[in-house]
């Protein structure tokens, strides 16, 4: 039987790919609670391993091992449900985000991307959304007060905010004249008006890189946009009745959407895997590959450092200020950005 | 790549299979004891207070129904967005037309109160 070789590389690579961002999470811990504890001018974590290395395994072990309760008084379906609905929808993200340029070895192609989708970005909108069901059925399930508010506030604030995500990511659409990744990194692979300045979107596209920024945030539940969790007034929100490994999967989806977030705003504002001088278009050498690879990582990071940055400086919004900003501010802006890249691109 | 599907696939399956692992795994690896007192709802030790099945503001409910319309039209601009440069002028006048029935809308809405909270 003649082995089909390049259907085992690509499905290799969705095994990896999904194993490799799931080795990310830890990391992000780690930088997450290293970077805040430097920024309250602490040490953070440096007991379980060399300088704290090793605290994320140890937070893993420990959460396995902890009691796995299911009160009495929740809905055990959508409770059990939940926090595996928030922790798969951002893994899907990433499925469809090209985070390298094809390489060719000894005839067969590999293609950074596990599915090469041609309607990417309407897939990533659709998953993502997904993503806020963990969150509210998480609050309704379980069945308090607090949770209830927690999973509310978290619909809402999904209400308010995808709209303008929406028209954000019309007006890219609408500069690379089509919905799949490749595409839409393809466009900001040209020189910007004949220079050697690329044509991210973040520079032909500011009010939209703004307007996208916003509403990840928001999207993520991060602060200062964490009102679903509000640690403060909800004692957690949606994940106050959460024990054990239910509890950290809710954390490790946040994670996985920040990561993801960070991975969609490289690929739709930041030129994706393109850095001039050192990824090339076209050359579909094993060197150039690993290179765009790279670059792509490094983006990825330092915007991820940027989300846990803000994290750590923002105080957390007003309820009403939040869906203010929302509906009043990014959906007008978003418009009107819609209507000026249209008379602009048809000049 | 014409069975790229197949990747997706494999794709979802695996973070199926690792969310239900992990599930699966706490509910083996942790102790069981049960207290009474675990069984009630978390209201920062207090006695609880009614029940968590309420009504909720109405306002929740306004904001659901402006977000269902806006999120449709938005749906509709995404053709439009893929090949608005070779529908020229005709395309982008209609698209405005229809883009400041939008805001139109928004602006109704604003008007009455409705993205109001207090």
């Amino acid at each position: 039987m003649q082995i089909n070789w390049q259907l085992v590389i690509d499905i290799a690579k969705a095994v990896i790919v999904f194993f490799g961002i799931l080795t990310c999470i830890p990391i992000l811990v780690y930088a997450e609670r290293k970077i805040c504890a430097y920024i309250q001018d602490r040490r953070g974590p440096n007991r379980v391993g060399p300088l704290g290395l090793l605290q994320p395994v140890a937070d893993a072990i420990k959460s396995f091992f902890k009691e796995d309760y299911t009160p009495s008084h929740v809905d055990k379906v959508l409770f059990t449900l939940a926090p595996a609905m928030a922790f798969i929808a951002p893994a899907l993200v990433f499925a469809v985000i090209p985070f390298g340029h094809l390489m060719e070895i000894k005839g067969y192609k590999i293609l950074p991307q596990v599915f090469d989708m041609n309607i990417g970005i309407l897939f990533v909108l659709m998953i993502a959304s997904l993503g806020g069901y963990g969150l509210i059925l998480g609050g309704w399930s379980s069945n308090n007060k607090y949770s209830l508010l927690g999973g509310l506030r978290a619909s809402a604030q999904m209400l308010s905010y995808e709209i303008a995500m929406g028209l954000a990511v019309i007006s890219i659409i609408m500069t690379a004249g089509s919905t799949r990744m490749a595409d839409i990194v393809g466009v900001q692979t040209q020189g910007l008006w004949g220079t050697c300045i690329p044509a991210w979107n973040i520079i032909t596209q500011p009010i939209a890189f703004i307007v996208f920024l916003c509403t990840a945030f928001a999207e993520t539940n991060r602060l200062p946009f964490d009102l679903a969790e509000g640690d403060s007034e909800l004692i957690g929100g949606y994940h106050t009745e959460y024990s054990s490994m239910k509890f950290a999967m809710f954390f490790m989806g946040e994670y996985l959407a920040v990561l993801t977030m960070s991975a969609l705003i490289v690929t739709l504002f930041l030129g994706g895997w393109y850095f001039p001088g050192i990824t090339e278009v076209g050359n579909t050498s094993l060197l150039n590959g690993i290179l765009s690879i790279f670059v792509f990582g490094t983006k990825v990071g330092m915007l991820v450092f940027f989300f846990i940055w803000t994290r750590w400086t923002l105080p957390r919004f007003r309820y009403d200020q939040l869906m203010k900003l929302g509906w009043k501010i990014l959906l007008p802006l978003a418009l009107f950005n819609i209507i000026l890249t249209a008379i602009l691109g048809l000049r | 790549m014409s069975s790229n599907l197949l990747f997706l696939i494999i794709y979802t399956l695996l973070a199926i299979a690792t969310a239900g692992g992990m599930l699966f795994a706490s509910y083996l690896l942790g102790p069981r004891r049960n207290r009474e007192l675990k069984d009630t709802p978390y209201e920062c030790g207090m006695p609880i207070l009614g029940t968590a099945r309420e009504r909720f503001s109405v306002k929740f409910y306004l904001t659901a129904l402006a977000f269902l319309l806006f999120d449709i039209e938005t749906v509709f601009l995404i053709p439009w967005a893929v090949v608005y440069k070779s529908l020229g002028v005709t395309g982008l006048v209609e698209a405005v037309i229809f883009i400041l029935i939008l805001a139109f809308g928004l602006y109704y809405i604003w008007e009455r109160g409705a993205l109001e909270w207090d």
